[in-house]
């Protein structure tokens, strides 16, 4: 069954990056180079912080946004073709909440794949990965 | 292994240049960490430096398992300390060691002294020096914080490590903070910054680091997670944090009220974390790669005493620590007001430690007409009164007149000049920890590599043995400790927090450099924890440090622990044992 990962209560969140480094552990390696998901403080930790991840939008932007359709959208969120991807960059500046993530050393885009990976590594309840029936 | 912990960026403050070594070897048999830095500090330090001199070296190093494995969140920094003159060694988390190592560094040196106030931005591609003497002055660290953090932008995972006015006016206990909340404490790394006209240190990095076993890895983070989670570590230091040790060390009278006048609180005391907790806690805070959560901010909301319904809130971490060094040690009831101080003292970029020990050895000297307001400037300590507190730390930052300037130097060169030895409490020159526990606490005091209550945790012997109504000779006790000081060495190398270590077993720390393709067993470990630990204490012999020589303050002896009143002999007698175990002939 897909699944869809959403930020249920970001009002928990201690900025541990587990969820930022459980997404880069999808390639098997440590760090978050290629993870599709940030956490930033809203000027300064006390106050709290924004988790940054893809919203699935309904009619995504990035994908209207890449001039070689290599953004295509799928049951829940988008999927990028990267063999298609000319990394222009294009989506990145598309999509309204800045969840595009940069892939320096391949030059291309990561986007979330709502796998719901992190939210099984979050400690503290911020991110959930609830099913969508149908797909 | 991954190949970009084996680089060591050296950066030269007074030429403003950098460049890179490559130190495979060193990082293989010393895994990183505190093992590579002591290696690094004794190559580097020259003998006998004056630890305020350019040549005094800063290292700060990460280890194997960072950002890689959960709660190895932690960087240490090794140099030579100020305040003690031997062995300066300080931890902290934050973002640090994950900005280290994503950089793509496994240590890092930095030495020399800049002409005119630095700091420095580095990153994968290197260290830009950048102006300060716009930041050089400002009254508090979190502004420092702030402007850098708009000004220098940038991608990735970014820590901040700056000083306050304590450091740049070289008080010998001046702290380095991190990310607002987070220290390297002790030992005063602070002053050392200050001396090189280093401002702060910006490190960003978003490199990845590849696995050699990737299944394995895979499933041994899920276990060490799942562990985590579930064990009563999180939920303890997650819940209430440090500050729930409060209750139970007044309850056996372990916990230092006005100076050690008294081992405990008559009634309950007035900063218990579940107190804390219910009044003002005000969010939780983890460092990068921990799950637990231990960081609790207090949100205190003061009105401005002019205007009607206009109120500021104000977030202070707090910690068992410094609940005690400057709540209970200086007899306090007013939790707002050690709330205050605490801010202060955060700001102003001091060792809440050592800075609450002083405090209430000036307000027990004062008492005793050892000092008088002639030394004080006018002002009049007294127990749990914090105004005179808070301006009297202001007056240490800025080392006002003679007085405070001896303060700004710490307890031992206060008592030299004013007398008051007997009630100066502490041990190797640092300050002490909040724990009149029994023998085993201030063994560690005095012969830990650090002089901090978490080298060995003799405190934690000492209540084992409260529990099972035993209490072992000095001699067996010194040999319990030296075993978990030199396990601790090896948390310390890969970097893991001293929080986890129920969790990271010598076996289990085996496993995980395993995954990472590096053969280490349980044997092999022990031996080279044992190994570091006599490096350590060749560096402070070699600076001048003596085991039997160390200072004992009567005022430890002449209130009962819980284990009984301690005697002057038995500390002596494991301190002997101890420097067996210590010399290198047993290596
Ligand atoms: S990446 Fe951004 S624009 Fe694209 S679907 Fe996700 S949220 Fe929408
Ligand atoms: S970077 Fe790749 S995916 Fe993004 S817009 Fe350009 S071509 Fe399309
Ligand atoms: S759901 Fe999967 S792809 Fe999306 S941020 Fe979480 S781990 Fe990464
Ligand atoms: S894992 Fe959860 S608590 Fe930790 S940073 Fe991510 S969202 Fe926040």
């Amino acid at each position: 069954m897909p699944g869809r990962l959403s930020v249920v209560d970001v009002e928990r969140c201690v900025d541990c990056l587990l969820c930022a480094f459980a997404c880069s552990r999808r390639f098997g390696e440590g760090g978050v180079a290629r993870s599709a998901i940030a956490v930033r403080s809203v000027g300064g930790m006390e106050r709290g912080f924004v988790v940054v991840v893809c919203r699935a939008c309904s009619d995504p932007p990035c994908a209207a946004a890449c001039p070689v359709g290599a953004i295509r959208k799928a049951g829940v969120g988008v999927r990028v073709d990267l063999e298609k991807c000319i990394g222009c960059g294009m989506c990145v500046q598309a999509c309204p909440i800045g969840a595009v993530f940069w892939d320096e050393e391949r030059g291309k885009p990561v986007i979330c794949v709502h796998c719901g990976l992190c939210a099984s590594f979050c400690p503290h309840g911020v991110l959930a990965f609830q099913e969508v029936a149908g797909g | 292994m991954d190949r970009g912990l084996a680089r060591v960026l050296f950066v030269d403050l007074s030429r403003h240049r950098f460049w890179l070594e490559e130190r495979p070897e060193l990082f293989r048999d010393r895994l990183g960490g505190t093992g590579v830095g002591i290696e690094l500090l004794h190559e580097r330090c020259p003998k006998g430096v004056e630890p305020l001199a350019p040549e005094n070296p800063i290292v700060f190093a990460v280890g194997p398992l960072t950002a890689l494995f959960p709660l190895a969140s932690k960087t240490v920094a090794l140099f030579k300390s100020p305040h003690t003159g031997n062995l300066g060694e300080s931890h902290c988390g934050g973002r640090s060691a994950l900005a280290i190592r994503l950089a793509g560094y496994g240590a890092i040196v930095i030495q020399g002294r800049s002409e005119l106030p630095v700091y420095l931005v580095i990153t994968e591609a290197g260290v830009a020096f950048r102006d300060a003497r716009a930041l050089w002055g400002l009254s508090s660290s979190f502004t420092v914080g702030r402007i850098i953090r708009e000004r220098e932008g940038g991608a990735g995972l970014r820590t901040i490590l700056r000083i306050g006015r304590a450091g740049e006016n070289l008080v010998t206990y001046a702290n380095v903070v991190a990310e607002s909340y987070r220290h390297f404490g002790r030992l005063g790394l602070g002053a050392v910054l200050g001396s090189k006209n280093l401002k702060a240190v910006v490190i960003a990095g978003r490199g990845r680091i590849p696995v050699a076993n990737r299944a394995n890895y895979n499933r041994l983070y899920k276990e060490l997670f799942d562990k985590a989670v579930g064990s009563e570590l999180l939920k303890k230091y997650h819940d209430l944090g440090t500050p729930q040790n409060v209750r139970p060390l007044n309850a056996i009278g372990a916990l230092p009220v006005r100076n050690l006048a008294a081992g405990r609180y008559v009634g309950e005391p007035p900063f218990t974390g579940e107190f804390l907790a219910e009044r003002y806690l005000g969010r939780r805070l983890a460092c990068a790669g921990c799950p637990v959560a231990c960081i609790h901010l207090a949100a205190l909301r003061e009105p401005y005493p002019a205007e009607p319904y206009f109120y500021k809130t104000t977030f202070v971490s707090y910690d068992y620590e410094p609940i005690y060094s400057l709540g209970t040690m200086l007899g306090g009831e007013d939790p707002e007001g050690y709330l205050k101080l605490m801010d202060v003292v955060e700001h102003l970029g001091l060792d809440a430690m050592s800075c609450g020990v002083v405090l209430a050895w000036v307000t027990e000297a004062f008492q005793r007409g050892l000092v008088g307001e002639r030394e004080t400037g006018g002002l009049l300590p007294r127990w749990g009164h914090y105004p005179v507190y808070i301006e009297m730390v202001r007056r240490i930052a800025e080392r006002q007149g003679e007085f405070y300037d001896l303060l700004a130097q710490g307890v031992d060169r206060a008592a030299q000049r004013y007398g008051g030895e007997e009630f100066a409490l502490a041990f190797g020159g640092n300050e002490m920890a909040g724990y009149h526990t029994g023998p085993g606490a201030y063994l560690t005091l005095l012969s830990g590599a650090r002089h901090s209550h978490l080298d060995s945790a003799g405190y934690s012997c000492d209540q084992q043995d409260l529990r099972a109504g035993r209490k072992r000779a000095p001699e067996e006790l010194a040999r319990t400790l030296f075993s978990e000081e030199a396990r601790r060495q090896v948390l310390a190398s890969l970097v893991i927090c001293f929080f986890a270590r129920g969790l990271y077993d010598l076996p289990t720390c085996g496993r995980c450099l395993s995954a990472l393709g590096e053969p280490w067993d349980e044997e092999a470990l022990l031996a080279l924890g044992e190994d570091i630990l006599r490096r350590k204490y060749e560096f402070k012999v070699r600076e001048g440090f003596s085991l039997p020589a160390l200072r004992i303050p009567k005022r430890i002896s002449e209130i009962p622990t819980p284990l009984g009143p301690l005697t002057e002999g038995e500390l002596r007698r494991g301190l002997a044992e101890l420097e067996r175990l210590l010399s290198p002939s047993q290596g």
